[in-house]
């Protein structure tokens, strides 16, 4: 009963979802804040390397992720922005609107 | 005739909750976490866990799912069908045919830690075979942040299996065995595995003992989800689940690194830590019945 009068108050789901890995040179995690998300999709066709879909989370909410197929491999197909690649402007964080995309490097 | 000795092998296991009658429950769901190494299926007679069974993971995700419930529901008279809905989650989750729905098992682990531990658990860290999660979540189980390593087997069950093997100790024995050392030796450099198994066999040779080799495994694992922890911002409530959690010299290590103790599992609690995100999922899957009747 209760519980079930606290998710009447929860408007929407909010969560930060970090991928990405560590290693001897640094932090290298792509964060996406569910709340600020609004699931446009605008990240999807910006990356060149098509890392994001957008998805029903698991509390039913839309919002943008990192394919499960790219997960566990950020470290090299985010390398093309990299900070040593030169790449300023990163393409996701530029096309995502509300900034829900945020980048530790 | 020698017989050969898998020293990785763990024992698969369950077991039946004997105050739960579930002929008396109204609902009856189950949560299948479909693990890289092993599979566990915790079943949920309204709000009490009722039984779960521990399997081995074989080479495809429906039959390692069909075992992990089959072991559960195994002397407890229940059949699949008086199982009103099953959640998937794990590794191998959108490959379970008779799941209602797929949850991520970061959303699975928050829950179920949430059930074992009770409200107070913030951090949550899941060591598993293949990955490590580290999750942050709110007083209802709610994932407030996540993070997953982009690693290979580094700081996971699969790489502990590794050296259990190479140092012909059995997995159950290698916490307790890394622990009887005199001095702390330096944590293994190594983040890949076959790497680490490498400079452990070349340690070997240097003349460390067993333990040794051991104790800079299991201190090398342990440094190195502390990064993970840190970044989700580290609250002091928190819990191990996951197979590596029932390593000792892993999480005694990590104890001392984050200066602080994990929540203790609570007095009445019989329930293995493994089974956090099984337990989860049927909690969700409890949720997801009631919603759907409501429905109608």
């Amino acid at each position: 009963m209760l519980s079930g009068l606290g998710r009447f108050f929860v408007l929407s789901t909010s969560y930060i979802a970090n991928y990405g890995y560590a290693d001897g040179s640094g932090e290298y995690y792509v964060s996406i804040d569910s709340e600020k998300c609004n699931a446009c999709g605008e990240c999807i066709p910006a990356c060149p390397m098509h890392i994001f879909q957008v998805e029903e989370d698991d509390y039913g909410d839309m919002a943008a992720v990192v394919k499960e197929s790219h997960r566990k491999s950020l470290k090299y197909v985010c390398s093309p922005c990299k900070p040593t690649s030169g790449v300023r402007n990163l393409p996701c964080q530029k096309a995502c609107k509300p900034g829900a995309i945020v980048h530790s490097w | 005739m020698t017989t050969q000795v898998e020293y990785w092998r763990w024992t698969e296991s369950r077991y039946t909750n004997p105050e739960v009658d579930w002929r008396k429950a109204s609902t009856i769901t189950a949560g299948i976490d479909v693990g890289s190494v092993s599979s566990k299926a915790a079943v949920l007679a309204d709000n009490e866990i009722l039984a779960y069974g521990l399997m081995r993971t074989g080479s495809n995700s429906p039959d390692s799912a069909l075992n992990a419930i089959n072991r559960a529901i195994e002397g407890t008279g229940l059949t699949m069908k008086d199982i009103k809905f099953i959640v998937g989650t794990g590794y191998g989750r959108i490959n379970i045919p008779f799941a209602g729905k797929a949850i991520t098992e970061i959303a699975c682990h928050a829950r179920g830690a949430n059930y074992i531990w009770g409200p107070v658990v913030r951090t949550i860290l899941d060591m598993g075979g293949q990955d490590c999660k580290a999750i942050h979540c709110d007083e209802k189980g709610k994932v407030t942040a996540f993070l997953m390593n982009d690693k290979c087997a580094a700081g996971t069950g699969r790489g502990m299996e590794v050296f259990a093997d190479l140092l012909q100790v059995p997995i159950t024995q290698v916490g307790e065995m890394s622990l009887q050392v005199d001095k702390e030796p330096p944590p293994v450099s190594s983040t890949c595995v076959v790497f680490a198994k490498s400079e452990g066999i070349g340690l070997l040779r240097q003349g460390w003992s067993k333990n040794m080799v051991l104790a800079a495994y299991c201190s090398a694992m342990a440094h190195r989800v502390v990064t993970l922890l840190e970044r989700i911002g580290m609250e002091k409530e928190f819990v191990l689940t996951g197979g590596i959690s029932k390593n000792i010299g892993v999480v005694s290590r990590l104890e001392k690194e984050l200066g602080i103790q994990a929540v203790p599992l609570p007095k009445d609690q019989k329930f293995d830590p493994q089974l956090a995100g099984a337990i989860g999922g049927a909690l969700f899957a409890r949720d997801l019945l009631a919603k759907s009747r409501k429905a109608f």
